[in-house]
């Protein structure tokens, strides 16, 4: 009996890798960003190494993009010139890709049974597609680069069941936001979470991306959704590299847990931890901003939902609606749909597709004592401006919902 | 062995309270980060923070984002070790990756209070307390040789170096 992960780990090391074992698992794709790009060359010169396989790393400019000082912009040079030095076999210009974490699946790069590093902590997203995808620092990735293969303690897996089916205006985002108060911001820690079940197979990828990429705020070392065929069909066209799916054996996890799909109800987590959670009806607070965007927020299946609550309304006067789209594919497909032209309608700023405030770098960062709901992933103090800012997150349905209130509000109470 | 005088904090010290975020974009810049660890959270932690401090936290210390800046800002800082009840995943690679030690110690946070002054025994993964209340010693987790000899070499990218050209320095072979 063996888990998924450690299939995938075996087939990387060339042995048998059981939960608790340390193994070298050869890397299939590498990724790096503008933030950490230059820390990873810089590591690289000092270990006095190259590249091992330049083919199968992937540069993206996404964080302090486009350069919004000269510090960021000299950041964004330095991951130009790390490509340009070592010709990288994908490297994604400002407006050209966007955020890491939806360009890598949406571009192909990521197949079924592939072991990706990246240097972000929601790296783990590509793991619903099936791969064994986890965020690591950038001296590690140097490392990685430098060797071909990484160290990796052979995690156990907790088996994630989603019953039931979604309820309307329910989104993975509320999914992920009730298990993550379950276990609790450490309860997943060193361990993979697996999600399957009836209620899983039932969502798309843009929803499925959601679960494993917020499984890190559960201390997960990764989430991890076995393929099957959304995943084959949303590949299709997109990766020519076979996939080497692998699938965990029944009784070989470490814990299982069940939660209904069909009874959930619109959720936030307020300040300052995602496993602060409360039903959105619950919670009595006005807003200053919204935002919709980032690698959970930002993919068409979000834009499409927030339209669908904003439509014929406008956002609340006192509040300012931001929304980014996650991609170059996604905006393009936003507004050959007509979704950007109904969100600007209903008083949206549309930001170019960068990871925008969820950081509080830039585009929206939140001032002293503002008060923001976003259907991004982190709400620490400071996360998306200052300290004294406080952040609830949610799904692009009750954000959307919140703008037009201007307060904290359940979806079902506007679109009814 | 190393020695040094507590600071101690809670459960889930997050990455976006070590370093925030908006000190990203100058990279990995010594001063910078020296300046602002700590800094939402503990706003006097640049004024408690000495040579030869080591801090101790509850759970799921260094959650949060892959950034190396943030073992990296507490190096700089001056902190020489973080003991804690566990360890975001990421952050523990990376802590060992830059050359600051961290040993996961169970019932640390109990044990010890704010300015107690204790002695860490790396290789044998013991803690011992010189606090108000006597002299204690915890146990700790072992941190496996392959990471050691990464801490001992001063972090990674040293240890790598040496690996990669060995024949250039044949007294470390």
């Amino acid at each position: 009996m063996r888990t998924a992960i450690e299939k995938i780990l075996s087939r990387a090391s060339g042995r048998d890798a059981t939960v608790g074992e340390i193994v070298e698992a050869e890397i299939d794709v590498y990724m790096t960003h503008d933030p950490m790009g230059a820390l990873v060359e810089d590591a690289l010169d000092g270990m006095g190494a190259g590249v091992r396989h330049p083919e199968r790393v992937v540069a993206i400019q996404d964080h302090f993009v486009p350069a919004k000082d000269i510090e960021s912009a000299i950041l964004s040079m330095r991951l130009r010139e790390f490509h340009r030095r070592f010709g990288f076999g994908a490297y994604y210009e400002v407006g050209r890709g966007g955020i890491c974490h939806v360009v890598m699946p949406e571009e192909g790069h990521v197949v079924p049974g592939d072991v990706v590093v990246g240097t972000d902590s929601h790296t783990p997203t590509s793991g619903a597609l099936g791969a064994f995808a986890v965020g690591i620092g950038a001296t590690e990735m140097a490392a990685a680069m430098a060797l071909g293969k990484l160290w990796f303690k052979v995690p156990p897996t907790i088996l994630i069941r989603g019953e039931g089916a979604f309820p309307p205006l329910v989104h993975a985002k509320d999914f992920i936001l009730k298990v993550i108060s379950a276990i609790g911001t450490d309860g997943a820690v060193y361990k993979v979470l697996e999600f399957d079940g009836p209620a899983i197979r039932g969502l798309e990828m843009d929803e499925r991306f959601v679960l494993t990429n917020m499984s890190v705020e559960a201390g997960a070392k990764t989430g991890f959704i076995s393929p099957d065929g959304v995943t084959l069909s949303y590949l299709e066209k997109r990766s020519s590299r076979p996939p080497r799916p692998a699938y965990s054996d029944r009784g070989s996890f470490e814990d299982e847990l069940t939660f209904d799909a069909a009874s959930l109800e619109p959720l936030v987590a307020a300040p300052h931890s995602p496993a602060n959670v409360r039903a959105a009806s619950e919670v009595d607070e006005e807003i200053d901003q919204a935002f919709i965007g980032s690698c959970t927020g930002g993919r068409l299946s979000d834009l499409r939902a927030a339209v669908r609550v904003l439509r014929g309304r406008r956002v609340s006067e006192g509040v300012r609606l931001i929304v980014i789209p996650g991609s170059r594919r996604v905006y393009r497909e936003a507004l050959r749909m007509g979704l950007i032209e109904a969100l600007v309608e209903s008083g949206a700023a549309i930001g170019p597709p960068s990871c925008g405030p969820c950081l509080g770098a830039h585009l929206g960062v939140l001032g002293p004592g503002e008060v923001g709901i976003s259907s991004s992933n982190r709400n620490f103090r400071g996360r998306m401006g200052h300290p004294e800012s406080r952040v609830y997150l949610a799904s692009p349905s009750t954000v959307a919902a919140s703008a037009v209130t201007g307060r904290v509000t359940d979806p079902r109470e506007v679109v009814g | 062995m190393i020695r040094g005088r507590v600071i101690k904090y809670g459960d889930d010290v997050d990455t976006d309270v070590i370093i925030p975020a908006r000190y990203l974009k100058h990279g990995a810049d010594p001063q910078v980060l020296k300046e602002h660890a700590m800094e939402d959270l503990d706003p006097e932690f640049g004024s408690k923070v000495r040579e030869r401090t080591i801090i101790v936290a509850g759970r799921n210390f260094g959650c949060g984002s892959s950034r190396e800046q943030a073992p990296l800002a507490l190096k700089y800082a001056g902190v020489r070790a973080i003991l804690a009840e566990s360890f975001a995943r990421i952050f523990f690679r990376n802590a060992i990756n830059v050359g600051l030690p961290v040993m996961e110690v169970p019932g640390i946070s109990e044990a010890v209070e704010d300015g107690d002054e204790v002695e860490v025994d790396l290789e044998r993964g013991l803690v011992r307390v010189l606090g108000r209340g006597g002299e204690r010693v915890l146990r700790g987790t072992r941190i496996p040789e392959f990471l050691m000899e990464i801490l001992e070499a001063g972090g990674l990218v040293p240890y790598l170096r040496r690996r990669f050209h060995a024949e250039d320095s044949p007294d470390t072979g």
